[in-house]
């Protein structure tokens, strides 16, 4: 990286460097001065047109927009000075006045930023005595709804389209108080990342249908975690609300998916709402699968897998760490494992480098790989030996042709996953475990970038982190994985016995990712 | 002359000297007037030295802003790059009408002008961007273009001096906003017709994102005759300021007694160009209020203007601005607010839309004076119209919305009686809108 000169100014009585060409905005983040915006994104080209980020920069004759205008050694902005706060407080005002104010049945409320800087900053009453301008309500396609009388004509959501997606199908129609968004003809926001515009939006103009009056945004709780849509591994935060995920939005994660999430992974979560889960661990007596305690069904696995081969199927949508313990199961018995995953076409974001909805549609193929596992897909069964024990790790096999007969050459299965197989005899032992919902957890991303994702709801039953379980399976075999007494401590673990994974630990890895070694550059 | 009336002996006709003449407009007429000397002469000249010779002259942007002309030239330096010229015909600022004739009767002085223009900046191509609504004008300009290049007076090797220089007409599609400098790039580029935020100006990345120059018809018209004339021929033209020299074309219209375009040199007293030139208010009436330079400069009344003298800094130490020449004229039936009311929602109608100031704020104001129009006023919204105003001014990308809240601002502070007669109901509103339909007569 080449050296890049920095430009030293003072925002709020701060002082802050900043490399030059740096915009006030910008730079004021730095100080730790949040100059409120709408039009500004950092993920688009400026427009400079919401002027609400105007601040008092010394020596300039006019208020400056601090969006676009590029920082200079010795300026002396304020932030908050009164010509800076009363300029905005006329924004807000005319933000308002053809604004129809109607929070309580709009979904941005709560997490809306004319809400936000109006009760920051603006007037508390206001002026206008005219009719409000109407538009009526459009439908865009795809997720997106265009409430025309919310809307401040940032033109965020065009900037994207234009820039970012790049298929310019949104336009400013009309002028003058009359202008409004406009979708092209016969063109709806189908494009596999247009729900973008929703986060994208700072009001509650473009709102996603799927989560339409579903629930107030100060009611959600938020958590850190990973889309299991791809390979891609986008940040995300899951939305709960009592114990229930009603939402999932993009992380922002300069390395791996800036400000994106496409929409087949925003709308990829009700699948972790599932009512019909393996809730209890059960064994098989007396021809049926009945509940049992924990320890019981640990034993009654090992029992199964005594002097066997584990053949072990595991889905490319579980942990590093479950596929870690998978693999000393293995490996104690001598026997082997494999996965398959999911493909669909791949469907990038031009305006992103290396960002994508990848084909393998699972989180975690790369980190099977490095662990072993090998990619069968459709024949994901070939390597199952006679008498060997099947150990299917939330996997149940669906679309596999002739799964039964070949499960027949197993001498018997052990489910460690969230839902039971349907019409497969043989299961000797069922152990619940967590989705990525319910537990904490890595993937490894396609570019080797470990991520970490988080709790965010309980799990059903008796189910426990697949880690917890599968540690404790290992050690009833005989591979004694008593140091996983958590997700860190069985990264730890995996850590110093895996490679590709050396060095790395949860702290390492934080909430941003940490590449594993050859990998390169992530993104690169 | 004042076409359509006849020359004034006191009017400088230099512009308009041909104007009303048919035979003036085709190439051979035009070159009998002694048409594209200037041009021969330019293209010999070093871009520097036409700069210099216009920088002499004195001679200042015509459009409204008055820069210096020569000065906004040598911002454009000899890069190596592509550079353009924009010749702006868009003419949209009501009450303005000169570049019309310019265009209708003498297009070939605008070609010449857009040349040596060009060639002054280190360009070989210009574009002349009229509006939509002048569909004469661009029949006229189309036909002398094909004319002059046709003769290989533009084209590859234009007048054989070896030199490119190309000159396309792009017609507008009817914005206002267009007018605007780097609206107009954009309209020519086949985008929406925005201004852009400044910095980068023009002479840094303009039209293409290549160095562009901007200038108003009137003022590339008056080039040729400053490369025959000389320099000092035209700064002798001055008959005040120093600072505002040679002839400018002056649209009147309104409640006048005769209504056109006059050319005077700059620094004429206005009341003898009202009385005199212009010939008084129409018959039995008297002069109320004038906007002297295009809707968007401030009112002044009669009382104020009858001290002026016509230039760039006459009219601002009466708090108001020369600007684009249209003189529009109101008599003592008018209503003030009436007309106000008007102004602002031709504003508001033109807005881009991009600043939530202008936006909302010519909108909104628009709607305040149509309710004070309608007897339904308070004194609270006079108030209001001048903090909105405040808010509007100098905080947007360009000035459109200041333009919106000059006219109406200095127009309630100098005719508050008006307004102040329609809020308490001194005034009926019938007869406000019954005067309205006199004033649009």
């Amino acid at each position: 990286m080449s050296e890049q000169k920095l430009v030293n100014l003072t925002i709020e009585g701060r002082q802050v460097a900043v490399p030059e060409g740096t915009m006030i905005l910008e730079a004021a983040k730095q100080a730790g001065v949040l100059i409120p915006h709408y039009c500004y994104h950092p993920g688009l080209p400026v427009a400079g047109v919401c002027r609400m980020c105007l601040v008092e920069v010394e020596k300039m004759p006019k208020l400056a927009p601090s969006c676009a205008t590029a920082v200079g050694e010795g300026q002396v902005v304020h932030v908050y000075s009164e010509k800076a706060l009363e300029a905005r407080k006329g924004v807000l005002e005319l933000l308002l006045i053809n604004h129809p104010l109607d929070c309580p049945i709009c979904d941005q409320a709560g997490e809306c930023e004319l809400q936000d800087y109006t009760f920051q900053e603006g007037r508390a009453d206001s002026r206008y005595r005219e009719p409000k301008r109407f538009n009526p309500v459009e439908d865009f396609g795809g997720d997106v709804l265009y409430v025309t009388n919310r809307c401040i004509l940032c033109t965020r959501c065009v900037r994207f389209m234009d820039d970012v997606h790049q298929d310019p199908v949104l336009c400013v129609s009309e002028r003058g108080d009359r202008a409004m968004i406009a979708k092209a003809p016969d063109a709806d926001l189908t494009q596999p990342w247009a729900a973008n515009v929703i986060d994208l939006c700072p009001v509650g103009a473009l709102v996603s249908k799927d989560f339409l009056n579903k629930a107030r945004a100060w009611e959600l709780d938020r958590t850190a975690s990973v889309c299991t849509g791809c390979s891609q591994g986008c940040n995300s935060i899951l939305e709960t609300r009592d114990n229930v995920v009603v939402r999932q939005k993009p992380r922002s994660n300069e390395d791996v998916n800036k400000f994106y999430l496409c929409d087949a992974g925003r709308l990829d979560y009700r699948w972790m709402n599932r009512a019909d889960r393996l809730e209890v661990p059960k064994i098989a007596l007396a021809g049926a699968l009945s509940p049992v305690d924990w320890e019981i069904a640990y034993a009654e696995a090992a029992k199964a897998l005594a002097g066997k081969r584990a053949y072990v199927v595991a889905s490319p949508k579980l942990s590093n760490e479950a596929l870690f313990l998978l693999k000393r199961l293995i490996t104690k018995t001598g026997g082997e494992g494999a996965f398959r995953c999911a493909t669909g076409p791949e469907a990038p974001l031009p305006g992103v480098k290396d960002l994508a909805l990848r084909a393998d549609r699972a989180p975690n193929v790369q980190g099977a790989e490095l662990l072993g596992f090998a990619r069968r897909d459709a024949d994901v069964l070939s390597g199952l030996k006679d008498g060997d024990v099947l150990v299917l790790a939330d996997d149940v096999l669906e679309g596999v042709d002739a799964a039964a007969s070949a499960v027949a050459k197993a001498s018997a299965v052990i489910v460690v996953g969230t839902t039971l197989p349907l019409h497969l005899p043989k299961v000797a032992a069922a152990l619940p475990i967590a989705n990525v919902a319910e537990e904490e957890g890595t993937f490894t991303n396609l570019r080797g970038r470990v991520q970490r994702y988080l709790q965010a709801k309980a799990a059903p039953g008796l189910a426990r982190p697949s880690w917890y379980a599968l540690a404790d399976l290992a050690t009833a075999v005989g591979a004694d994985s008593n140091a996983c007494t958590l997700p860190s401590a069985t990264f730890a673990e995996l850590a110093a016995s895996e490679p590709a994974f050396a060095g790395l630990s949860y702290d390492l890895i934080g909430l941003r990712g940490a590449t594993v070694a050859g990998a390169g550059a992530g993104a690169a | 002359m004042g076409y359509p009336h006849k020359s004034h002996p006191r009017e400088t006709p230099i512009l308009s000297k041909h104007f009303g003449e048919p035979e003036a407009r085709t190439l051979e007429g035009w070159k009998a007037r002694g048409g594209y000397k200037a041009l021969q002469q330019a293209l010999y000249l070093e871009p520097t030295a036409i700069q210099d010779l216009v920088k002499a002259s004195g001679l200042r942007g015509r459009g409204g802003a008055g820069f210096p002309t020569g000065l906004k030239w040598s911002f454009m330096k000899p890069d190596g790059k592509q550079h353009y010229l924009c010749c702006n015909a868009d003419e949209s600022e009501p009450g303005t009408f000169k570049d019309r004739e310019i265009m209708r009767w003498t297009p070939h002085a605008l070609i010449e002008g857009v040349a040596i223009g060009a060639l002054a900046i280190y360009a070989d191509t210009a574009y002349i961007y009229i509006r939509g609504e002048f569909t004469e004008p661009i029949r006229v300009m189309e036909a002398a273009l094909a004319e002059a290049r046709a003769a290989g007076i533009i084209g590859p090797n234009a007048m054989g001096s070896g030199k490119k220089l190309e000159i396309f007409v792009h017609r507008g599609a009817g914005a206002y906003i267009c007018g605007e400098e780097t609206a107009l790039m954009n309209s020519i580029e086949g985008k929406r017709g925005n201004p852009r935020i400044k910095p980068p100006f023009p002479a840094v990345a303009g039209l293409f994102g290549k160095p562009t120059t901007i200038n108003n018809v009137e003022t590339l018209a008056a080039v040729p005759h400053i490369l025959n004339n000389g320099a000092e021929w035209y700064k002798a033209m001055c008959l005040s300021s120093p600072k505002s020299t040679g002839s400018k074309l002056i649209s009147v219209c309104g409640n006048v007694a005769k209504p056109g375009n006059y050319e005077i040199t700059l620094g004429f007293p206005f009341k003898e160009f009202l009385y005199d030139l212009c010939g008084g208010p129409p018959a039995g009436r008297k002069f109320k209020a004038i906007i002297p330079g295009g809707s968007s400069v401030p009112v002044i009344t009669i009382e104020e203007a009858e001290s002026v003298r016509m230039d760039y800094e006459g009219f601002l130490e009466v708090g108001t601005m020369l600007g684009s020449g249209g003189c529009i004229i109101f008599d003592d039936a008018q209503n003030m607010p009436r007309q106000l009311a008007r102004l602002a929602r031709f504003y508001a109608h033109e807005s881009c839309a991009q600043c939530t100031q202008c936006r909302e704020g010519t909108a909104w104001m628009t709607k305040i004076l149509e309710r004070i129009v309608a007897g339904q006023g308070t004194f609270e919204d006079l108030d209001t119209i001048f903090e909105l105003s405040e808010n509007m001014t100098g905080k947007t990308i360009c000035v459109l919305s200041d333009s919106c809240g000059a006219p109406v601002t200095s127009g309630i502070r100098k005719f508050r009686g008006e307004f102040e007669a329609l809020i308490t109901g001194r005034r009926s509103s019938t007869i406000a809108m019954a005067g309205a339909a006199v004033g649009a007569r």
